[in-house]
């Protein structure tokens, strides 16, 4: 049984408070930037001759634009197109409004990382529970620590989404719909039976509250097998029966979670693939970190039952869904830059143009990196390489979601400074105390389980 | 040509052939070899094989099939018969990379496969119209044969076998 150390319940604190600095030092900084502020840094960019590459991107908007027959000058928007003409105050409040977004974005992409890792776990325990996989059992209390987490995540993630308003979402700006306004937007309100804040709201509640519902009683049945007299296996097969329909729900759920609190932030763009492409994401980093918690409570003698094996089936999972992340990226990359509809590939000529490093690099670091890393089945078996791969794997993982969220709310003013590094640790630190709580809560080894012994046993 | 015995240990099922072949290495015999109607997981390790390179051979095997992609798909849509590829009229490999990942992919699963199945029937000794090397056709079957060879100590290895629950011992004689 494992107790919260003290150590480590300092570490989370500290970082949840560093990271709150960090984070809020780059939202007071970068709230107090005046239109005037950014005028004085845009004639300072242009004579170093560094703006360049935004009047290369302004030239795509513009004719994006032209194309939709609409202006939409909303100026919380990256994609809202700016003409060559008025490069003047409409330029300047355009990119003032982003770089107020920036400390928002950041926020929200940190939260999301590690409610997804929590949400993912969910599926995977799930997966499991359905499957009744006979070489998982002794992980089963490290994933259920993980999903404890998913509950407030989730919440969080909404109240940051709801708070920052059009700050990320630039479809819940009440004048995208208003026909009488000047940043009125065809298209948006065309989508608004679907993208409204109300219905944004309930839609979440009801996903969170399906997937919590789930939590609570597939722990609470994990729990009350190890209770059962033997033979009895009742709860067991009540698990396996709820996770089954959970599995269902959440398919659609998660899908629809992910056009509501990823995709909507570039309202006129649409994958119809997206919600795959998040769950292998989502996926990747969930057994990453059950790989890594694993691997340390290991470490600590406190799974002995735990053998190279199961390490090696994880690290197997962290190396299949790596490369089906890959494979739903590339193919929603590559239907996109073969058709070249303009209100498509819009989206990856930001992406390309304004963020180039981050795009490329994290195909690096998501599939390269762990394809020649982790391709060798003996690799699969050594703790520290597992690890370093999963450290990788993770950061790719970020700055994919990052990839996301930031072009559209931020443009070319990106960059990962304090908002961003101190968001991340701030959440790294509240998902380390909520997980090791939930983890230090109950016995690690369930014992009820009837395939306890198979998974006790397993080797491959 | 010399004429030498071996013994042929029947089982009928793979864990308890596992446990024997466990048994037979502790009590230091060597195994000859064991045929199974099935791939049987970690008795490779059990016996004390080699690691097969077969994985390294597949690696190399797909990088020859990725080189053959791109140079294949360059000749063809570049440099022979130009095309303009979705509208993008570059007449750049790179540029139109996306467009040929698909058969790069391919090519390299299709060589890394093929080729590592053909290396697989040279390295195991195995062409068409071969005679079958397994001693016992039920091996093919529902049984697991295990081969030992016999050096001066047949009575000690017979019993040996037995205790780790083989349901038929053989001695036979090879000829080399």
């Amino acid at each position: 049984m494992y107790t919260l150390s003290n150590r480590l319940k300092i570490v989370s604190l500290a970082l949840i408070v560093v990271g709150a600095i960090l984070w809020g030092t780059g939202y007071y900084t970068s709230h107090h930037v005046t239109q005037d502020d950014v005028k004085i840094m845009l004639a300072e960019e242009a004579s170093h001759g560094g703006h360049g590459d935004a009047h290369a991107v302004a030239d795509t908007h513009a004719t994006e634009s032209v194309a939709h027959g609409d202006a939409h000058a909303t100026n919380d928007h990256a994609e809202a197109g700016h003409t060559e003409v008025d490069h003047g105050d409409a330029h300047a409040e355009h990119v003032m409004h982003q770089i107020h977004n920036r400390p928002y974005s950041a926020l929200y992409i940190a939260a999301f990382f590690f409610m997804m890792i929590a949400l993912g776990a969910l599926a995977f325990y799930a997966i499991q529970q359905a499957a009744q996989a006979g070489w998982s059992p002794l992980l089963f209390r490290v994933m259920e620590g993980i999903t404890y987490y998913l509950l407030p995540g989730a919440l969080i993630v909404v109240a940051i989404a709801v708070i920052s308003g059009d700050h990320i979402f630039v479809w819940m700006n009440p004048d995208m719909v208003n026909p009488e306004s000047a940043d009125y937007d065809k298209l948006v309100a065309g989508k608004s039976g679907w993208l409204n804040t109300t219905g944004f709201v309930i839609r979440a509640l009801i996903f969170i509250t399906g997937w919590s519902v789930y939590r609570y009683f597939s722990r609470k049945f994990s729990l009350a097998q190890d209770d059962a007299p033997a033979g009895d296996t009742r709860y067991f097969v009540n698990n396996f029966r709820i996770s089954a329909a959970f599995l269902v729900f959440f398919l659609y759920t998660e899908s629809m979670m992910s056009w509501d609190w990823i995709m909507s932030v570039d309202p006129h763009w649409f994958s119809t693939l997206f919600g795959w492409y998040v769950l292998a994401g989502m996926l990747v980093c969930a057994v990453t970190v059950m790989a890594m918690i694993t691997i340390y409570l290991k470490s600590k003698g406190l799974l002995p039952n735990v053998n190279n094996s199961h390490i090696h089936d994880l690290a197997k999972f962290m190396f299949g869904f790596s490369i089906f992340w890959t494979y739903l990226w590339f193919s929603q990359f590559m239907l996109i830059w073969y058709s070249n509809i303009p209100e498509e590939v819009t989206y990856f000529i930001t992406r390309i143009e304004d963020y180039n490093l981050p795009f490329f690099g994290m195909v690096a670091m998501n599939f390269l990196f762990p394809l020649l890393l982790l391709m060798n089945s003996d690799f699969k078996r050594v703790s520290w390489f597992v690890i370093m791969a999963g450290v990788v794997i993770l950061a790719g993982h970020y700055i994919d979601i990052f990839n996301m969220i930031m072009p559209a709310t931020v443009g070319d003013r990106w960059f990962i400074g304090m908002p961003e590094i101190g968001a991340v640790l701030l959440f790294a630190g509240l998902f380390m105390f909520i997980v090791f709580y939930a983890i230090s809560k109950q016995s690690l080894v369930p014992k009820g389980n009837p395939f306890i012994k198979e998974s006790e046993n397993f080797h491959y | 040509m010399e004429a030498s015995k071996v013994i042929h240990a029947i089982y009928n099922d793979d864990d308890v052939l596992m446990n024997a072949v466990k048994q037979v290495k502790a009590a230091k015999y060597h195994i000859d070899e064991v045929y199974t109607p099935f791939p049987v997981h970690g008795l490779d390790k059990a016996m004390g094989l080699a690691p097969t390179r077969l994985a390294i051979c597949a690696f190399m095997y797909g990088c020859v099939g990725l080189t053959v992609a791109t140079l294949m798909m360059n000749f063809i849509m570049i440099e022979d018969w130009p095309q303009d590829i979705g509208g993008k009229p570059s007449f750049s490999y790179l540029e139109n990379m996306p467009a040929f990942v698909p058969i790069m992919f391919e090519l390299t699963v299709f060589f890394a496969a093929h080729l590592m199945v053909i290396t697989f029937y040279l390295r195991s000794k195995m062409w068409p119209f071969k005679n079958a090397e397994n001693p016992d056709p039920r091996t093919t079957d529902d049984h697991f044969l295990m081969e030992i060879s016999v050096t001066g100590n047949q009575n000690e290895l017979e019993s040996l076998l037995g205790q780790t629950g083989a349901v038929e011992i053989n001695i036979v004689d090879k000829a080399h």
